[in-house]
């Protein structure tokens, strides 16, 4: 019989719209992070670091780039003969057919795959943060604790709190209310999206819930679970996590990765990060290149000036070409004479050369000021850029562009040029 | 190979920042749709076995064929060591006479080179030669007398044949690449057994060449062989030419090699990198200038390293200068410690230091 003590099942169908263009064209556990890494890699590789070696993924907006990421879980050692990475998609039923309409549900309409694996818990992840967290430990206080559903938390700025879905607990542990996004927050300890359920809570639960709309882990299951009078706990943690929902949250995190002793190391041993590595030479320094204070993946050749930014895989800048504080993502070729400052650059971009980004004075976005702030210019996948063209702060560009999109060769600070279709 | 060789075989050799020597062999028969692959090791073969750890990385991991790892074993009949390249393959006759495929590849794992074997193999049918033998012209001011020297007529029958001469004749030498049937393989090496003899080269391919159509195939593109630490060294720094590193980084196909999962490399304050190759896992702080630095490599404030190479895994302290070295992987270099070589003569520093204090 085929048994595992605890398996994963990840939410990674989410667009994560507040990164604008960078999930245009896929899911954001798929954006690239940190150089040479997808969000996903994280919790997928704590799985494989914690001892959860059964993972369902559960993906529906723009599923391409997540699914060529996964494969069958070679780079995390998830490829198994029994157990090892599932991708799961929404599917048609003999009775209905619906897309996942909730967190909750997603994971309902896969209770098949959970029951083929007998599991005593599943632990529910969400795919887009960037932590690295031992779930064996959070199970082991689970077992302890004698909890039907354990909440990972962590604490947080009690000016802060207004913004999670905050617990309260007892000095045990144990939950006795819940806000979610409360206006004036009675504890700090803010909900990660992290749970333990034990199996027959979780299924139970599930299948009474089936009929509740956009059925959510955080507005339905756990206010259901708590009403039912279920022992639920919470599990403190204080390492590093990092929710990079927004284009400032991610462009901070990946900058905190360059400092000399990074609150989130990837350089230790004994918690290696995987990914896919698609690109392995190593990475070239011309004769007159520069870099300071950067992080750069394999197989980038640096003709130009880097300074404080964050390189992927595969890139190639050329000569005088300046960056600061900037993202450059896989396989992107950047032109000579360009500058480029407090950029994001998604994967396969083409930028010609005398090209200029982040310049001139602060304007707002002109039409999503929520997404495009704090003086980011973000250029979308596999998008154009031609010779000379200048773009200013809280602009962004996405698609094939050419001389005749821009005005005087320019796109203004808060400046939205998408060339849809292309 | 001098001390480094003392720490493994040849074929597991680092090249090139990310690989070891038997990637470039081995991705050349995937490349190449080759899918059973047999690697004979003997000599030092820990690291070697430790890279070929995974089948993996070439693509090998097939239901149909594989990668196949065959070391000396004692058996009922046989307790030797593998006496030479021919024994080598005698000793595992029952793995050739399983097998199917019509055609053999014979490789050996040192050479850094591209090569399509499906081009070679259209070359030995049109010129129905029993043997080809992969050759390259070296010109004339190359010291060919450590390789094996061939010379052709016209058509590219293998007229001379000579191994290691002390005065080369010719200037075009054997790559130690050879295609034939695999039942004509089988033939030739239990003749070859019969008559006590074991080496492949010598008592196979310069016995036969008047009696079978041995043909040279000349390919045009890089190769070399890492026979030497002048020729290792060399080997290195030519991938800091461009047209070379784009041959084999940036070209169809690819060179694969093991992953190893190492965070993106990271520069501090006060780094300058010039004219070098930098792989993944490294921390830099100091000076590079003309120099290949290896996986996961520390480099710490105020060194200067000029014109060498740093195998993987080295920890150097603060201050060290290094100039024409080889440095071997695993290493931990003293801060304030000086390392230099000659130019044409490179040291090859081996450092046994303890890394942290206990």
């Amino acid at each position: 019989m085929i048994k595992k003590e605890m398996i994963a099942m990840l939410l990674a169908g989410g667009q994560g719209s507040r990164l604008g263009v960078l999930t245009a064209k896929m899911a954001k556990p798929a954006v690239a992070f940190g150089g040479k890494y997808r969000i996903i890699d994280f919790p997928l590789s704590n799985c494989i670091n914690s001892g959860v070696d059964t993972v369902g993924v559960l993906t529906q907006y723009q599923p391409l780039r997540l699914n060529t990421h996964i494969g069958i879980g070679i780079p995390w050692d998830l490829d198994r003969n029994i157990g090892g990475v599932t991708v799961l998609p929404p599917y048609e039923k003999s009775t209905n057919s619906e897309w996942y309409t909730g967190t909750a549900n997603a994971v309902y309409q896969n209770l098949e795959y959970m029951e083929s694996f007998h599991p005593e818990y599943v632990l529910i992840l969400s795919g887009d943060h960037v932590y690295k967290m031992d779930y064996e430990l959070m199970l082991d206080a689970h077992k302890a604790n004698g909890a039907a559903v354990t909440i990972a938390v962590m604490p947080v700025p009690m000016e802060e709190a207004h913004r999670f879905g905050i617990m309260i607990a007892n000095e045990k542990g144990r939950i006795t209310e819940f806000e979610e996004k409360p206006e004036f927050p009675r504890s700090n300890l803010a909900s990660m999206g992290i749970y333990i359920f034990n199996w027959k809570t979780l299924k139970k639960a599930l299948v009474e819930m089936a009929d509740q709309p956009a059925l959510d882990f955080g507005k339905h299951v756990i206010p259901y679970c708590h009403g039912k009078g279920a022992p639920m706990y919470t599990y403190e943690f204080t390492g590093y996590w990092k929710d990079v929902g927004t284009l400032d949250s991610y462009w901070q995190a990946n900058m905190e990765l360059i400092d000399i002793v990074p609150e989130f190391n990837l350089y230790e041993e004994y918690w290696k990060v995987f990914t896919k590595s698609e690109i392995q030479p190593p990475q070239y320094f011309s004769e007159d290149s520069v870099v300071e204070r950067s992080i750069i993946g394999e197989g980038t050749d640096i003709y130009g000036k880097v300074y404080h930014s964050v390189i992927g895989c595969g890139v190639t800048i050329g000569r005088n070409t300046v960056i600061r504080d900037s993202i450059i993502m896989n396989r992107t070729q950047i032109g000579n004479d360009c500058e480029l400052y407090k950029a994001i650059v998604a994967e396969e971009v083409r930028i010609g050369n005398h090209v200029r980004l982040g310049v001139g004075g602060e304007a707002p976005n002109d039409t999503a000021p929520h997404i495009y702030n704090h003086g980011i210019v973000t250029v979308g996948e596999r998008s154009v850029i031609p010779n000379g063209i200048s773009v200013g702060k809280n602009a962004v560009v996405f698609g094939i562009t050419t001389g005749a999109d821009y005005e005087n060769f320019c796109l203004g600070s808060g400046g939205t040029l998408i060339k849809a279709g292309d | 190979m001098q001390e480094l060789s003392r720490k493994r075989a040849v074929c597991a050799m680092p090249i090139a920042g990310s690989y070891r020597s038997i990637d470039f062999t081995l991705s050349n028969m995937a490349n190449s749709h080759i899918q059973k692959v047999a690697v004979f090791t003997q000599y030092n073969a820990r690291s070697l076995n430790e890279h070929l750890s995974s089948s993996k990385w070439w693509d090998f991991g097939r239901k149909q064929g594989g990668l196949f790892v065959l070391t000396p074993t004692v058996t009922a009949e046989n307790s030797n060591w593998y006496r030479g390249t021919a024994d080598a393959i005698y000793q595992n006759l029952a793995f050739l006479k399983s097998s199917h495929e019509p055609y053999v590849v014979i490789s050996s794992g040192d050479g850094v080179y591209k090569m399509d074997f499906g081009r070679v193999l259209e070359y030995h049918i049109e010129k129905k030669a029993d043997i080809t033998v992969v050759c390259k012209d070296m010109g004339e001011d190359t010291d060919v007398e450590r390789f094996g020297t061939v010379s052709m007529d016209e058509d590219g029958r293998i007229r001379e044949y000579e191994e290691k001469p002390l005065r080369a004749k010719s200037s075009t030498i054997s790559c130690g690449i050879y295609l034939l049937r695999r039942r004509q393989l089988i033939e030739l090496i239990e003749k070859c057994a019969e008559d006590d003899r074991y080496d492949f080269v010598r008592d196979i391919l310069i016995r036969y060449k008047d009696i079978r159509r041995i043909y040279g195939y000349k390919m045009r593109d890089y190769w070399r062989n890492i026979a030497s630490v002048e020729d290792y060294y060399d080997a290195n720094m030519d991938f800091l030419k461009p047209e070379v590193r784009n041959y084999f980084f940036k070209q169809h196909p690819d060179i694969y090699s093991k992953v190893d999962d190492l965070a993106p490399a990271k520069y501090n304050v006060g780094v300058s990198v010039r004219n070098s190759l930098i792989s993944s896992g490294c921390i830099v702080n100091g000076t590079v200038e003309n120099s290949v630095i290896f996986k996961k490599s520390y480099i710490g404030n105020n060194c200067v390293i000029k014109n060498s190479i740093i195998l993987n895994d080295v920890y150097i302290g603060d201050n060290t200068y290094i100039e024409n070295c080889i440095v071997e992987s695993r290493g931990t270099l003293r801060a304030n410690s000086r390392y230099v070589g000659e130019e044409g003569r490179i040291r090859v520093v081996v450092e046994r230091n303890e890394r942290y204090m206990v």
